[in-house]
């Protein structure tokens, strides 16, 4: 069972609804070292609602960021299966697994994983070089989705230039590019102080509410927690109550 | 335009490192290209060597010369349309370090059988008509200041003495790899001063040289001449002129195997070089990579960005190297120039020097490229932190 909690007192109506987006069915995932079997995640299941904005917790070793890499397919389970969107990304190639990223996902991680040598600009069309979109059209979306993350005027400034906050909202802007699906943060205040933690936590809120984006947020933070609509708690590989 | 641009700015990432990458491609290329250049002028002579023409020589050495009066039985042997005949002169012009070769000539013949030295008629019929005139290669006057007019001094090492001619012709070659940097004189003038002078040593020269009315009858014709001579004093050796030559480049193949081995020892140790850059490169962007793998792109794309990354340093290098290598092979001309006459960098090099950078990239590439489009997301993530 999942353990719930309805943050800021909403409460989770699950009856009568569409299909989860994210749902996953016994998934396992373990480690081979040698002769000793390592688990990591132990026969999860779990289901994600279409505009859910829900935190992954517990501690370190826990198993929440492979079940965030095996959400968004860059990693492979020893076993089970895991929907989104309809579409089993387990029985996926590696290069149907790409290309399935590219237009479903969008990642936020800790370190921001910008690309150095290019601006921020270039940056946030990185994932649009993919697409058969052209220039101007190219140049639309990433203007727009600087603008949403209020970095208009920092699109020529290159990483190193920038803020830890203004970093992560480049890459918060490249992660809605191509209008994915599915959002996935990895701990996106994880490197940030305080008040900028809470400017990122209120973007993502922003792309939650208003945009309908559903995000799955990893995060060692009770405050970061605290802005999703569910928690989600892992202990050695196991769903806890 | 993406890719290029995230190779060009990837590439100078870190600009001492590559340019210090860059700089030593130059360095191999150029050096390639001088010692690749250093054999070709060793078999410049060969190469220019004309297949109507046969040598004859003491069959024993070089060293021991031939009667007079071969030339006369010689010239009616079958398919021998022309006979001259020359001696190895081996004076010092000032000091020995001016070298040069010297070479007495049976001159209306000699000029008539070597077209490829190229003379205006006013030089031709003055050098002709002074017993004591010489020509020179263009190459030679030019290194030595001469020019026509001027007397030449010659200090005899084989027959003694202090010569002097009189400078009458400069020539030119009719082809770019024509060697300019020798010096004719009359053998009846060598001939009469040692008949004078030395007695017994008069009448003989070092080699014929025989034109052939057809070439393709030169083995047919060189056996007629050796047997003509069989058993006699002096037997003989005749060859094609290209056989003659490629005796001489023989006593020194040794060494151009050796300088053969260096030039491909140095791009084997700059592909190392290379390679070394090239993983380090790659170990350093893996976080990168997977970030890019991350969002969509494939295990080809980042192979492709790390082997374009390196052909564009290599390439790059290797036109430098080739461009670099033409002033470089001008200054070393420059000091050689008479004992590697013919040294220009060929085509054939500049071909070579483009394929070694081109090996050099792909290979430094391969394995970085390899291990970067294998590496798998979830780790590459984990070593940005």
């Amino acid at each position: 069972m999942i353990v719930e909690v309805a943050a800021a007192g909403v409460a989770v109506d699950r009856s009568g609804v569409d299909p989860p987006l994210v749902a996953i069915r016994n998934l396992s995932k373990y480690y081979i070292r040698g002769d000793q079997v390592i688990p990591v995640l132990v026969d999860i299941d779990l289901d994600v609602n279409a505009g859910d904005f829900v935190a992954l917790m517990g501690p370190s070793g826990s198993g929440k960021s492979t079940l965030l890499n095996l959400i968004a397919g860059i990693d492979k389970p020893s076993s089970g299966e895991i929907s989104i969107a309809g579409v089993d990304i387990t029985q996926l190639s590696d290069a149907d697994l790409a290309l399935w990223r590219s237009t479903n996902v969008g990642f936020i991680f800790q370190f921001y994983n910008l690309m150095p040598v290019l601006t921020a600009y270039a940056n946030v069309e990185l994932p649009l070089q993919l697409t058969s979109l052209g220039r101007r059209e190219r140049r639309e979306r990433v203007e727009t989705a600087l603008a949403l993350v209020g970095l208009t005027d920092r699109a020529t400034h290159r990483p190193n230039e920038l803020s830890g906050g203004q970093q992560q909202r480049v890459a918060i802007a490249r992660a809605l590019i191509t209008d994915p699906t599915l959002i996935v943060a990895d701990e996106p205040t994880g490197d940030l102080d305080r008040a900028t933690a809470e400017e990122i936590l209120g973007l993502l809120e922003r792309l939650n509410r208003e945009l309908g984006k559903t995000i799955v947020m990893v995060t060692h933070d009770p405050k970061a927690a605290e802005k999703a609509h569910r928690l989600i708690h892992l202990e050695k590989g196991v769903l806890v109550h | 335009m993406f890719v290029p641009l995230l190779v060009l700015r990837n590439a100078f990432r870190h600009k001492l490192r590559t340019t210090l990458t860059i700089v030593g491609i130059v360095v191999a290329i150029v050096a390639f290209g001088m010692l690749r250049t250093i054999i070709d002028a060793w078999y410049a002579g060969a190469n220019a060597s004309s297949s109507a023409r046969l040598v004859t020589r003491s069959s024993v050495s070089l060293v021991f010369p031939l009667p007079l009066n071969y030339a006369q039985k010689i010239r009616q042997v079958d398919g021998v349309a022309n006979v001259a005949w020359a001696n190895w002169f081996g004076g010092i012009y000032v000091n020995e370090r001016n070298f040069f070769a010297q070479f007495a000539i049976r001159a209306p013949e000699y000029l008539e059988m070597y077209p490829e030295f190229v003379l205006s008629d006013d030089e031709r019929h003055a050098f002709l008509m002074d017993r004591t005139g010489a020509i020179a290669g263009r190459k030679l006057a030019q290194k030595y200041g001469w020019k026509v007019g001027d007397q030449i001094p010659l200090r005899g090492t084989i027959y003694p003495g202090t010569w002097t001619f009189n400078l009458r012709g400069i020539y030119d070659g009719a082809e770019e790899g024509t060697d300019t940097s020798t010096f004719f004189f009359h053998f009846d003038f060598l001939n009469e001063s040692i008949k004078k002078h030395l007695g017994g040593r008069g009448d003989q020269a070092g080699l014929f040289i025989e034109q052939l009315r057809r070439p393709e009858d030169a083995a047919a014709v060189s056996q007629a001449i050796d047997t003509m001579f069989h058993n006699s004093l002096a037997e003989t050796l005749t060859e094609t002129e290209k056989a003659f030559q490629l005796g001489f480049v023989a006593m020194s193949e040794a060494i151009l195997l050796a300088i053969q081995a260096v030039s491909f020892v140095v791009i084997v140790i700059i592909m190392a070089v290379m390679a070394n850059t090239m993983a380090m490169t790659a170990r350093e962007r893996y976080a990168e990579y997977a970030t890019m793998k991350a969002l969509g792109f494939s295990n080809g794309f980042v192979a492709l960005l790390i082997f374009a990354e390196s052909l564009g340093i290599a390439l790059f290098g290797g036109l430098l190297g080739v461009a670099l290598t033409f002033p470089a092979a001008e200054a070393f001309a420059k000091t050689v120039g008479s004992i590697l006459p013919a040294f220009k960098v060929s085509p054939q090099t500049m071909a070579m020097q483009m394929g070694a950078a081109l090996v050099i990239g792909v290979v430094a590439a391969a394995i970085p490229a390899w291990r970067a489009s294998r590496v798998r997301i979830v780790e590459g993530l984990r070593a940005i932190a």
